[in-house]
């Protein structure tokens, strides 16, 4: 195909080219980084939690005011939580991911350090990873005589005797405190006042609150601390992913029927807690996906139309150019090849353009950089809707027939 | 010669419907899209306390050690945004503005003295006394509390309407008991509806666009009786997380400034505080003197307006660009189609206003129908952004305001894409197209 004769025509018509270039060009810059972003929201969403998502609720029941005999009252909720058919396990925790609401602290590798070396979530409870179904990589879970009740010992924290003085961490933290040592028996404090030796290593743990940025979420520490019932503690229960809706109801009912006095403040599965913890995430994904097929529509229908105008302006010349032997696959490659020119300035000036969005995004938005892979998706997706819109006003071209040149408009 | 023209671009736009019509969705779609994010921005950055905002301000100390907060995400954490007990109770005390007043959020257990009706929770304010005059909080009965109130913990407690209403029915609630986790309150006052969006006043967590505070309980007493507090408590130092520490953050100070003289003075109030302080050996960080917000600004600070929004906008207002220049394609090559009817004209004795002028009607029509599709979008947009679960979804409602900056978005819009086609158009010289015919 010769495109020569393809630049003269454009040269005649440059302003109406001018703009559909542009046209493609915010649209292939658009879409690249549309696509980008969809992307890191799915990322985002996939994140791993190193719970048994699917097989857990929570059940919070919050007393009024401070709750006479804590202590004991928790011990007869447990006991009559576990009695419910189908409950494999339960606990009491004060954190649970995807709940938003989290008690966090430094974490220094020497008391006299002036700045911590990173911030982490504490999950406390007894027997808490077991029930989330947390996966213990190496070392142990804690015994049941190292755990000591939470008040005694955040009211003194200096009289905390050494065999309560273990943590279970997460890999990822700790490889961000010892990168590529064995973490097992090595020591760090919370603050500067309390030394925690490392006994457990789990696979994932992921904080309740992300506030701190995506790349901290799985920094989290477990301590030997037992609670009571109260002061924003949740009871959270594994069961069959089938059963967890009875579950619900029935430990919400054996709770109210121990203490009728107490409001249930929280009662949800925790696919529940994900589902509105990323609610957001969802929102803008579906939001992008339409700005997507929006754009892609209305620059296909933009092609559309003006192609159509020109090869109504263009009769003659195609009637011409049949009488003088050109096939009607020519006249077809020919508004198919003028289409691919377009779409080619359009995608190159593109790039550039979504290369400048996303420095853009960088800057305001504290985004990644968008990998190089990502810039062919618009290429390919301008190319693919350019030559579908192009082909029908194109096959209409082709059907001039010759005898339209020998006849005066 | 109006109404002519009008009836030519009728004509020619009937006589291609489809490329009318694609045009018109283009303009509509762009127009709607843009509009939806703009009147959600726009009441998202209102003035929550119109005619006082510029009378109120947050004054803002630093009093971490030099190196706390190393972990926390640049630019929110960057400063602190709440204030000690100490400080608080210290700024209070010395009285150096025309009103201050010191708030955090809390929920309390509610328990109806009515038999009957089960005990819930509800969100409030812990609050001290000025609070109600310095943001002209609007009392349906009752009134706040009192200074020498705030000092004696009193047990009262002013209510939103909506608890009231929840409590009392439609009847008499001031001077009625209410019980708040076990202790029983007096209520001396009962709101109309209060509900300032954004709650400006808060800590700007998720809340700061949601529903209104139920009940306002003074400060102290709150204190006293351990309720529970929500929102970022942060504490570094020595690790003793008190309520009443130096060195843990919680707490809102406001203060109000009448005019830019006591502006001035109460800026230098609180360097020689922060100074004094430093002498006693707190206020560590040497690079953090103390700051003084007005409201708007400090809510520009704050980041009130999540930054996925104003994504959303440049969104649209790129699908808004894109629709645009297809837009003006079409109408460039459907106006430049006719360019033997316009060298007719011009050979007739049109001049190149009239044809100017008669290209100029075909895309303003254009334009207006766009921009009234756009309108019927946006509303439908807004709709849908009412549905989100988002604390500032009810928000999305248009003004008048915003009714006429979608009009008149929508005439620029058309103007900008009629004025090169018809331009073009303008310019085809008489003779040099009917030869070619």
């Amino acid at each position: 195909m010769d495109i020569l004769p393809i630049l003269s025509t454009l040269r005649r018509h440059k302003v109406t080219a001018v703009l559909i270039v542009l046209e493609i060009a915010l649209t292939c810059a658009i879409v690249c980084n549309a696509v980008f972003l969809i992307s890191q929201r799915l990322h985002r969403m996939d994140m791993p939690s190193g719970v048994s998502m699917h097989e857990l609720v929570q059940v919070q029941v919050s007393p009024i005011g401070s709750q006479p005999d804590a202590k004991a009252r928790t011990l007869e909720d447990l006991a009559s939580l576990r009695m419910i058919p189908g409950v494999q396990a339960v606990a009491l925790a004060s954190e649970l991911p995807f709940t938003n609401s989290s008690s966090n602290t430094s974490v220094l590798l020497k008391p006299t350090q002036t700045q911590p070396t990173l911030n982490a979530t504490l999950y406390t409870g007894e027997n808490v990873p077991q029930t989330l179904g947390v996966k213990l990589v190496a070392g142990r879970w804690f015994q049941s005589d190292e755990y000591m009740d939470f008040a005694a010992a955040a009211s003194n924290q200096k009289a905390i005797p050494d065999s309560s003085r273990i943590v279970i961490i997460t890999r990822a933290m700790a490889q961000k405190l010892w990168p590529g040592e064995n973490p097992l028996g090595k020591t760090f404090w919370l603050g500067n006042i309390l030394d925690v030796r490392v006994v457990g290593i789990v696979d994932n743990l992921i904080r309740p609150s992300l506030w701190w940025g995506d790349n901290t979420a799985q920094w989290s520490m477990i301590l030997p601390l037992r609670l009571t019932v109260g002061q924003g503690a949740s009871y959270v229960l594994r069961t069959a992913p089938q059963d967890r809706q009875r579950v619900i109801r029935a430990a919400v009912a054996a709770l109210k029927k121990l203490d009728p006095k107490r409001v249930v403040t929280q009662q949800r599965t925790l696919d529940d807690a994900r589902a509105e913890f990323f609610q957001g995430d969802r929102a803008m994904t579906s939001l992008l996906f339409g700005v997507i097929i929006a754009l892609l529509l209305v620059t296909g229908l933009g092609i559309v139309g003006l192609a159509s105008f020109w090869v109504a302006q263009r009769r003659r010349t195609i009637g011409v150019r049949r009488a003088l032997g050109a096939t009607r696959a020519d006249i077809l490659h020919y508004f198919q090849t003028e289409n691919f020119l377009l779409a080619t300035l359009g995608i190159v000036l593109g790039m550039v353009l979504a290369y400048g969005i996303n420095l853009l995004l960088m800057l305001h938005y504290e985004l990644p950089r968008m990998p190089w892979m990502y810039f062919p998706i618009g290429a390919l997706a301008l190319w693919l809707i350019g030559q579908m819109a192009v082909l029908g006003p194109a096959l209409r071209a082709s059907q001039v027939p010759p005898v339209v040149a020998t006849r005066t408009v | 010669m109006f109404a002519y023209y009008l009836d030519l671009a009728l004509r020619s736009l009937k006589r291609n419907p489809v490329l009318t019509g694609l045009m018109v969705l283009a303009i509509g779609l762009g127009i709607g899209a843009s509009m939806t994010m703009i009147t959600v921005l726009h009441v998202m950055s209102g003035d929550p306390l119109p005619g006082r905002s510029a009378k109120l301000f947050v004054p803002m100390l630093d009093p971490r050690a030099p190196d706390s907060g190393q972990n926390a995400r640049a630019g929110i954490m960057g400063t602190p945004d709440a204030f000690t007990w100490v400080d608080a109770v210290n700024l209070l005390r010395e009285h150096r503005a025309d009103r201050q007043a010191a708030m955090s959020a809390g929920s309390v257990a509610i328990t109806p003295l009515d038999a009957g009706q089960h005990p819930f929770f509800a969100g409030g304010q812990y609050v001290t006394a000025d609070f109600f005059p310095m943001f002209d909080v609007p009392f349906a009965a009752g009134n706040g509390w009192t200074d020498a109130q705030d000092q004696a913990r009193a047990r009262v407690v002013v209510l939103n309407a909506g608890l009231a209403r929840k409590l009392f029915g439609d009847g008499e609630a001031v001077g009625r008991l209410v019980r708040l986790d076990n202790t029983e309150f007096r209520v001396i006052g009962v709101l109309r509806d209060w509900h300032p969006q954004p709650a400006f006043y808060a800590q700007h967590g998720a809340r700061v666009f949601g529903g209104p505070d139920q009940f306002f309980m003074p400060l102290q007493t709150a204190m006293e009786l351990q309720a529970s507090f929500r929102g970022h408590f942060s504490c570094w130092g020595d690790g003793t997380e008190s309520r009443t520490s130096d060195q843990c953050t919680w707490l809102q100070v406001w203060v109000e400034l009448d005019n830019p003289l006591e502006v001035l003075a109460y800026g230098r109030y609180l360097d020689n505080y922060w100074r004094d302080q430093q002498a006693h050996g707190r206020f560590p960080r040497k690079d953090a003197p103390p700051r003084l917000y007005g409201l708007m600004a400090w809510l520009a600070h704050e980041h009130i307006i999540p930054d996925t929004l104003s994504m959303q906008l440049w969104l649209a207002v790129g699908f808004l660009a894109v629709c645009m220049l297809s837009v003006v394609a079409l109408l460039l090559a459907k106006f430049l189609r006719r360019s033997g009817e316009i060298s007719v004209r011009r050979a007739m004795g049109a001049r190149r206003r009239d044809v100017f002028v008669q290209f100029g009607i075909e895309s303003a029509l254009i334009g207006t129908l766009g921009g009234l599709l756009g309108l019927a979008i946006a509303q439908l947009g807004l709709w849908s952004i009412r549905q989100r679960p988002d604390g500032y979804a009810h928000l999305a409602q248009m003004d008048v305001g915003m009714l006429v900056g979608t009009v008149a978005l929508a005439i620029a819009a058309s103007v900008l894409a009629g004025v090169l086609p018809a331009w073009r158009a303008c310019l085809v010289a008489p003779a040099l197209q009917l030869k070619t015919q």
